[in-house]
């Protein structure tokens, strides 16, 4: 590696740290830096020698509503883009996005439903989950079913269970209370992590984190999948089944994502692309690289989302503005990383 | 000699009638088998079969005594290293990177290449005569360095058995000969190699057997003399062939005569 991409490489490791105690500083309420550090310094010091916490204001914004979102907006950049780049492996595609089995729709569809009836922040959240996985099995299940073979089957399986969802998506709309119901909707389908709280975190950690070491793990199999399958069969991989194990673990990531940031696109798509051009097509590099940048690129948009203006910007309309023309420069310059 | 490969009344079938069936025929270690024989007559399907690739409708493929259907497919790789006919890699690997690709079989699941396994894949590419590739990306070899390429990740596998399948397609007419060149070489180490090929002269250059097949039967199987003469050729390919001597370079040639000149 030359030394320039040695430099770019620990650098971007080393962002996601940076990025994280710089955005505890930023937001709508207004405190002082010197502040702030007393007040980060304090809560370490009381955290390692065991005491209680400071109790201020400050120390809440700090830590029981910027921190959370923080740790949320990291994990789901990483979570979007580990499943991105995975799928892009398996489906020897690098336009392939972590919704491709439909999965996006069916946790949107899952929220719907959790908003029409319950309006509670869990029941979202478990329904979105749920209907992201039962989005899957029914792309999975459709796949194997089909007399044809390969990755394609599973690619038209996505389209027809996701064009099925996004109707039933149309539904909830159409039926939904027009003052107090749709609009919730609407502003979840464009994605946020305004309310997230530590208690959101705890649950989706565990699908997140898991699926996330699978795929790591299997990261060299990776390389060997995206050969093509007779290749793959040829150097002694077992290709039906590893497929399906990353797979199902990429759609457990995004569906645990979507349930608690709604439906934002293009970070699965582009930060492949970013990560490729830095470390190459090799997964053993490309995935945890694509995991750090996701997790950077994700924290900065939330930041914008919750700085800029005095309401809070979806996410959705933030990544698909940043997303769309920084794919386009990256067309332009012509290093995709991929014939 | 102990035998590598047995192949016994093996048939195969995508579901719609046979594509070959009865194909047996066998190969000591150490020689190189040319499979002869027209288009879409299953010669590339014959060796993925033999690969473990496709799961043949009866017969039996015996790799050194033991038989392939009762064998995991990572064991199978261990012995078997297949070179395919086109390599449609999406992503630009390094060619390192692409040849070490060849030890999967000899790592564990979640296992990534070590040390030794990249010195194994430089001493692959040092074989095959390319080493100074290693740092070039795939997308940017000619046809003949990429085939070269392939046939290093092939040999990273460590096999007892080589299956190249059409090593010489789509190149040109020096590159051919540089593979031809590397299978002999190959061959002269002690490796055993199943190549299929669309030019019978190529068994005169590298072959110590060869088999035909034509209409999805095995038609000859023996000597490349025995099989590479105008009768077989001529009826393997429709077309009027001839075998001749060329005395001063001391080899044997087969060429198209066109029709009622031979």
């Amino acid at each position: 590696m030359p030394d320039y991409r040695r430099c770019a490489t620990i650098t971007i490791y080393l962002l996601p740290i940076l990025l994280l105690v710089a955005s505890l500083f930023v937001g709508r309420y207004q405190m002082p830096a010197s502040l702030v550090i007393a007040d980060i310094v304090n809560t370490i010091i009381s955290f390692i020698i065991g005491t209680a916490s400071p109790m201020s204001t400050q120390h809440t914004v700090l830590f029981s509503v910027r921190l959370p979102r923080i740790l949320a907006a990291l994990l789901v950049g990483s979570s979007l883009s580990v499943a991105g780049v995975s799928f892009q492996g398996v489906f020897r595609n690098p336009l392939v996005s972590p919704y491709i089995l439909g999965v996006g729709a069916g946790a949107g569809f899952g929220a719907c439903v959790g908003i029409l009836l319950w309006d509670s922040q869990l029941a979202i959240q478990l329904l979105s989950f749920a209907c992201g996985l039962i989005a899957m099995f029914g792309a999975i299940s459709m796949g194997k079913v089909s007399k044809g073979t390969g990755t394609l089957v599973f690619v038209l399986s996505g389209i027809i269970v996701g064009s099925i969802f996004t109707a039933l998506i149309s539904l909830a709309k159409y039926v939904a209370d027009p003052y107090d119901d749709l609009p919730e909707i609407v502003f979840w389908l464009m994605g946020s992590l305004s309310s997230i709280r530590y208690n959101d975190l705890l649950w989706i950690i565990v699908p997140m984190l898991l699926g996330t070491l699978v795929l790591f793990l299997l990261r060299w199999r990776i390389n060997i999948l995206s050969l093509g399958d007779e290749e793959a069969r040829s150097l002694g991989v077992n290709v039906d089944q590893i497929r399906l194990i990353i797979i199902v673990c990429a759609t457990l990531v995004t569906s645990a994502a979507v349930s608690i940031s709604g439906v934002i696109g293009w970070v699965g798509l582009v930060v492949p692309h970013i990560a490729r051009m830095i470390v190459g097509p090799n997964y053993n590099r490309l995935l945890p690289m694509s995991m750090m940048i996701g997790a950077s690129f994700m924290l900065l948009v939330d930041d914008l989302a919750r700085t800029v203006t005095a309401t809070e910007i979806p996410l959705g309309i933030i990544t698909s503005l940043l997303g769309a023309p920084l794919f386009a420069y990256l067309l332009k310059r012509g290093r995709m990383g991929w014939n | 000699m102990e035998l590598i490969l047995e192949v016994d009344s093996l048939a195969y079938s995508y579901g719609k009638g046979p594509v070959f069936e009865d194909v047996s025929f066998s190969m000591k270690s150490g020689e190189v088998m040319c499979v002869l024989g027209p288009n879409g007559v299953g010669k590339s399907t014959l060796i993925k079969c033999i690969a473990g690739i496709f799961k043949p409708a009866a017969g039996s493929v015996r790799i050194q005594g033991e038989d392939t259907q009762t064998m995991t497919s990572g064991s199978i790789a261990k012995k078997v290293g297949y070179v395919p006919q086109q390599n449609e890699t999406v992503f630009p690997f390094d060619v390192i990177d692409f040849v070490v690709m060849g030890r999967t079989p000899h790592l564990s699941l979640f296992g990534s290449p070590e040390e030794e396994d990249i010195e194994i894949a430089r001493k692959s590419l040092e074989t095959v005569g390319v080493e100074h590739l290693s740092d070039r990306t795939l997308n940017s070899l000619s046809g003949g360095q990429r085939q070269m390429v392939l046939i290093a990740r092939a040999l990273a596998q460590e096999p007892a058995l080589l299956l190249l399948d059409e090593p010489t397609a789509h190149l040109d007419f020096g590159n051919q000969v540089l593979v031809l060149e590397t299978v002999q070489k190959l061959s002269a180490s002690g490796m055993s190699i199943v190549m299929n090929t669309h030019m019978p002269d190529h068994a005169f250059l590298v072959g110590s057997n060869a088999v035909a097949l034509t209409g999805g039967k095995l038609l000859a199987c023996g000597p490349v003399p025995s099989v590479v003469n105008s009768q077989i050729m001529s009826s393997v390919y429709g077309i009027d062939v001839t075998v001749r001597d060329i005395t001063d370079i001391n080899r044997k040639v087969c060429v198209p005569c066109g029709s009622g000149k031979c």
